[in-house]
């Protein structure tokens, strides 16, 4: 562990901060709320000159993105940041960077799409890209933001990766929030991410390579697989870079964390900063005798099915909590949770929970008020709403 | 140009490559593999060049999107039928009408 700087950081200048020691050759953004403040605070950097990147202001998120693919192509480390419509308006370009794997990070603070028009927190933006090919990290506080960046550009980087990444936090809630967050002196961290160095890139000329070319029913679905195979690397890979971190952070980057899960009846499920919320709900919960616990997923793309059916498996009932819905389907990780343990011999019960779309609060009160349900065993097919009024 | 660089013989994946053999993302690894590709058999159209009338003018030269119009550096030469997918540009731009347009069945052998 090294002796690190604490700071009263928010959610995005955590981000920023995490930028400014990769110091990328080159980012390009367009401001949206709640993204705004980390390329803002990231520009200063720039006009500061206390970074080496060319930040290019372009006109919408569509072209930014699409200066990230040249960029990117071209050989450069490149890093941006969006939410909502903005990425959105970005969903064409997101799958040629992914489809030409292009190695992208993207800080995503979470935010609810339009309409109606809404500029607070829920995970319908990137849930809705996670089919995309591009790996997903979600960050409980702006501490995990901070090193999920730094783990984000090696994990996106790694020759048998070569993925673009997006980590997300939740807008306002996180990325507008202060907390004391630790950063690692600038020269360690600059070490663990070292240089990015492609093995085949636009601007060498003495190796000429084309970039995205037509594929047509010739070698399309090859391609899409080798993805796929891309994807698979990279849950081991997340681990081992996570290890190398850790002995810079003294924390743990595991797929998830499990708390307070090993003995657990119930089991809640829910991902960035509701997680921590759940936590204190536990810790009351246990001090009364009850045996509740909170699984957060870190890892969400690729998606880590065997290792969250072992952490599951053993608990009664579990509570999956999303902040997305998929319309006329099952919500997001709840699918993704029904799936893991569809190839378990114990199939504990399963409850769908809706909450906090376009930023309804949700407090302890309301996850206590779950885990009492689910303790009572009320547990049904159908989807159930937290915090909505009917 | 006074010489050409080296241009791939033949493709840089083989035909019918899986998905362990190719370049990732698509990629292609060697330069100027398009030649490779001889887009003249898409060709509905020939152009034909009536070298009396041709006045050297190079119009047909700087409009073809193929680069399928042939000069030795100082007169515009022949078409290049292998790539020439027969869009008819030329014809329309030479200010002599020293290019026609025939239609390819009346060429089949």
């Amino acid at each position: 562990m090294n002796e690190k700087k604490i700071l009263p950081l928010t959610g995005a200048y955590a981000a920023a901060e995490a930028m400014r020691q990769i110091n990328p050759d080159v980012v390009a953004a367009y401001p949206i709320t709640p993204q705004t403040p980390i390329v803002e605070r990231f520009a200063q950097f720039v006009a500061d000159g206390i970074v080496d990147t060319e930040m290019i202001r372009v006109e919408s998120e569509h072209s930014a993105m699409s200066a990230c693919v040249g960029a990117s192509a071209a050989g450069a480390r490149v890093m941006t940041a969006t939410s909502s419509a903005g990425l959105a308006l970005m969903w064409e370009v997101l799958g040629v960077a992914s489809g030409l794997r292009l190695p992208i990070v993207m800080n995503i603070a979470n935010r609810a799409l339009s309409a109606p028009i809404n500029i607070h927190c829920d995970h319908s933006d990137s849930m809705g890209a996670r089919d995309l090919s591009w790996i997903q990290i979600y960050s409980e506080n702006a501490q995990e933001v901070y090193e999920h960046n730094l783990l984000a550009i090696r994990l996106a980087e790694h020759k048998d990766v070569l993925l673009p990444v997006m980590v997300c936090q939740d807008g306002f809630i996180t990325s507008h929030g202060v907390e004391n967050v630790g950063i690692f002196p600038d020269d360690i961290v600059r070490n663990f991410v070292g240089e990015y160095e492609p093995e085949k890139f636009l601007l060498n000329i003495n190796d000429p390579v084309t970039f995205g070319p037509l594929e047509l029913t010739d070698y399309y679905f090859e391609t899409k697989r080798q993805q796929e195979e891309a994807m698979d690397k990279a849950r081991k890979i997340f681990l081992e870079i996570g290890k190398e971190l850790s002995r810079i952070t003294g924390r743990e980057y595991g797929y998830f964390e499990a708390y307070e899960t090993k003995d657990a009846d119930v089991i809640i499920v829910v991902m960035n900063s509701t997680a921590g919320t759940a936590k204190v709900v536990v810790d009351r919960m246990r001090a009364d005798g009850k045996k509740v616990g909170v699984l957060k997923i870190r890892l969400f793309r690729p998606f880590p099915y065997e290792e969250i059916a072992d952490v599951l498996k053993n608990a009664k009932v579990i509570g999956v909590l999303d902040r997305s819905m998929s319309f006329g389907a099952n919500a997001p990780i709840y699918s993704e949770i029904k799936n893991s343990l569809y190839d378990s011999e114990r199939k504990p019960k399963l409850q769908s929970y809706i909450f906090g779309l376009g930023g309804r609060e949700i407090y302890e009160r309301d996850i206590e008020k779950v885990f009492e349900e689910l303790l009572e065993g009320k547990v049904s097919n159908k989807k159930k709403y937290v915090g909505l009024r009917e | 140009m006074d010489k050409y660089p080296e241009f791939p013989k033949e493709k840089h994946v083989k035909k019918k490559a899986g998905w362990k053999e190719i370049p990732i993302g698509g990629m292609i690894t060697k330069a100027g593999s398009s030649l490779l590709n001889k887009t003249g058999t898409w060709r509905a159209f020939r152009p034909i060049k009536d070298d009396s009338k041709c006045i050297h003018c190079f119009m047909c030269y700087v409009h073809c999107p193929e680069n399928a119009i042939r000069s030795d550096g100082e007169k515009v030469k022949d078409i290049d039928l292998d790539y020439c997918k027969g869009c008819g540009i030329c014809a329309r731009i030479c200010p002599v009408k020293a290019i026609t347009m025939k239609e390819e069945a009346e060429f089949n052998e």
